[in-house]
């Protein structure tokens, strides 16, 4: 979500700057805080984590491409109730489409489809960028913002889904002890404390590689004593 | 009357929206730096979700579900596809309402939480009520006492959450851990603990 309008002839390398952007420098989950609550839900396995953010890309690039086109004909006082109608037109869509082609997936992912529709990432963008820019750089923004944020859910997917029942995609992987392995799954990886400790676990990962991330501290801590004494 | 308490238990302990559905992490988050937002946050949500989930129970019951239309001769009219939308605007209309009422006859509460009421047409908590009460086929009553049960569930995570972050305040805690990092951990090791509350309401 870059807060400089660029120019309204968009380069290549400004598109590609813009889709690369949200990856990890400005990543929606890590950094903006935004989305989580699908984010976590939907990673006990890998499969229903790629559709997830597969369709929640899909839906904030259309949702972006749609609102830029007509941002010119939204009224300013009723802008929030279009951008809701629009994007849970299409979340209506890619729920009906998921429940016809992928049946068994959809059913696992149960609501969470449906709450694409209130997830931050979508609304933020298209708050944000998409109604102040051309279709173009606004659709390339959502691309980036998807990415950054698939990136996240399939990375805690396919960690909660190795560790949990040591397979990958249903396909087994590490060689359980029941199958005659060595591998005792973890059952707790596949509880809801888990995917929070192996998210707040991603964002220390993150932001030690990346320390201008961290957060400033609320308060001035208290002198340490050999300060004191010094 | 005893399933009712019991379905009440279950709303707000063994099913809780932030900590065991991962429902309403963005508001959980953001806002419980202190506890007294946070506690204004969670009247807001018993308020809203109380009564939006049973006012969604009835639109949902007279004009979306299948064979809803039955007594105009339209057996086969299902319109449930429709649901997400309109329980998006019914929850919208109601939060401004609330706001309005509110500022007209209770300022000080108004003044008091009002900031937070906004944010909720859009809290994918309070959405998920909706739908769960369809999943489930909730009768009137039951969506009701859902809908506060998960509000109450909410407001003591959020609140207990606050708490925490606030004695957390002056930890010396590793730089990338700090903020963000530490209350997913703090939320986790919450969730471990209400992960007990499911066989307390098996047992009762």
């Amino acid at each position: 979500m870059a807060d400089v309008t660029p120019a309204l002839r968009p380069r290549p390398q400004r598109l590609w700057r813009i889709v690369s952007e949200p990856l990890i420098r400005q990543n929606p989950v890590t950094v903006q805080i935004l989305g989580i609550c699908s984010a976590l839900a939907v990673t006990t396995q890998l499969a229903t984590a790629l559709t997830m953010a597969a369709a929640l890309t899909a839906v904030v690039v259309m949702a972006a491409g749609i609102i830029s086109l007509i941002r010119h004909h939204i009224p300013n006082s009723i802008r929030l109730i279009v951008q809701i109608v629009i994007i849970a037109a299409l979340v209506g869509v890619i729920d009906q489409l998921l429940r016809a082609f992928l049946p068994d997936i959809s059913r696992r992912l149960s609501v969470f489809v449906s709450l694409i529709t209130t997830n931050c990432i979508v609304m933020g963008h298209t708050e944000s960028f998409a109604r102040r820019n051309p279709p173009l750089p606004a659709m390339a923004d959502a691309l980036g913002s998807g990415l950054g944020y698939s990136l996240v859910l399939v990375t805690i997917g396919a960690l909660r889904e190795l560790f949990g029942s040591g397979t990958l995609m249903g396909q087994p992987v590490l060689p359980t002890v029941e199958q005659g392995g060595w591998f005792e799954p973890l059952s707790l990886m596949l509880l809801a404390p888990s995917a929070f400790f192996m998210l707040g676990l991603l964002v220390w990962a993150v932001r030690s590689w990346r320390p201008e991330q961290a957060e400033p501290l609320d308060f001035a801590p208290p002198l340490r004593a050999e300060e004191v004494l010094r | 009357m005893n399933d009712l308490g019991a379905l009440f238990m279950r709303a707000a302990l063994a099913e809780n929206m932030p900590l065991t559905f991962f429902l309403g992490l963005c508001t959980f988050l953001a806002l419980s730096r202190r506890p007294g937002t946070a506690l204004g946050l969670g009247v807001a949500m018993i308020v809203v979700l109380g009564v939006a989930t049973p006012l969604n129970h009835i639109v949902y019951r007279a004009l979306l579900a299948p064979g809803a239309w039955a007594w105009a001769g339209l057996r086969e009219v299902d319109l449930s596809y429709l649901s997400l939308l309109v329980f998006i605007g019914i929850i919208a209309a109601l939060v401004q309402l609330l706001e309005m009422l509110m500022d007209r006859f209770m300022p000080g509460l108004h003044a008091a939480f009002g900031v937070f009421l906004p944010l909720l047409a859009i809290q994918c908590a309070i959405i998920a009520g909706s739908l769960f009460m369809v999943e489930r086929r909730y009768n009137l009553a039951e969506s009701a006492v859902f809908g506060l049960g998960a509000g109450a569930g909410f407001a003591l995570a959020v609140v207990m959450l606050a708490a925490i972050r606030t004695r957390l305040a002056y930890a010396d805690l590793p730089a990338g851990l700090r903020g963000l990092g530490m209350t997913f951990i703090l939320a986790g090791l919450m969730s471990l603990g209400f992960s007990a509350f499911a066989q307390l309401v098996v047992l009762s």
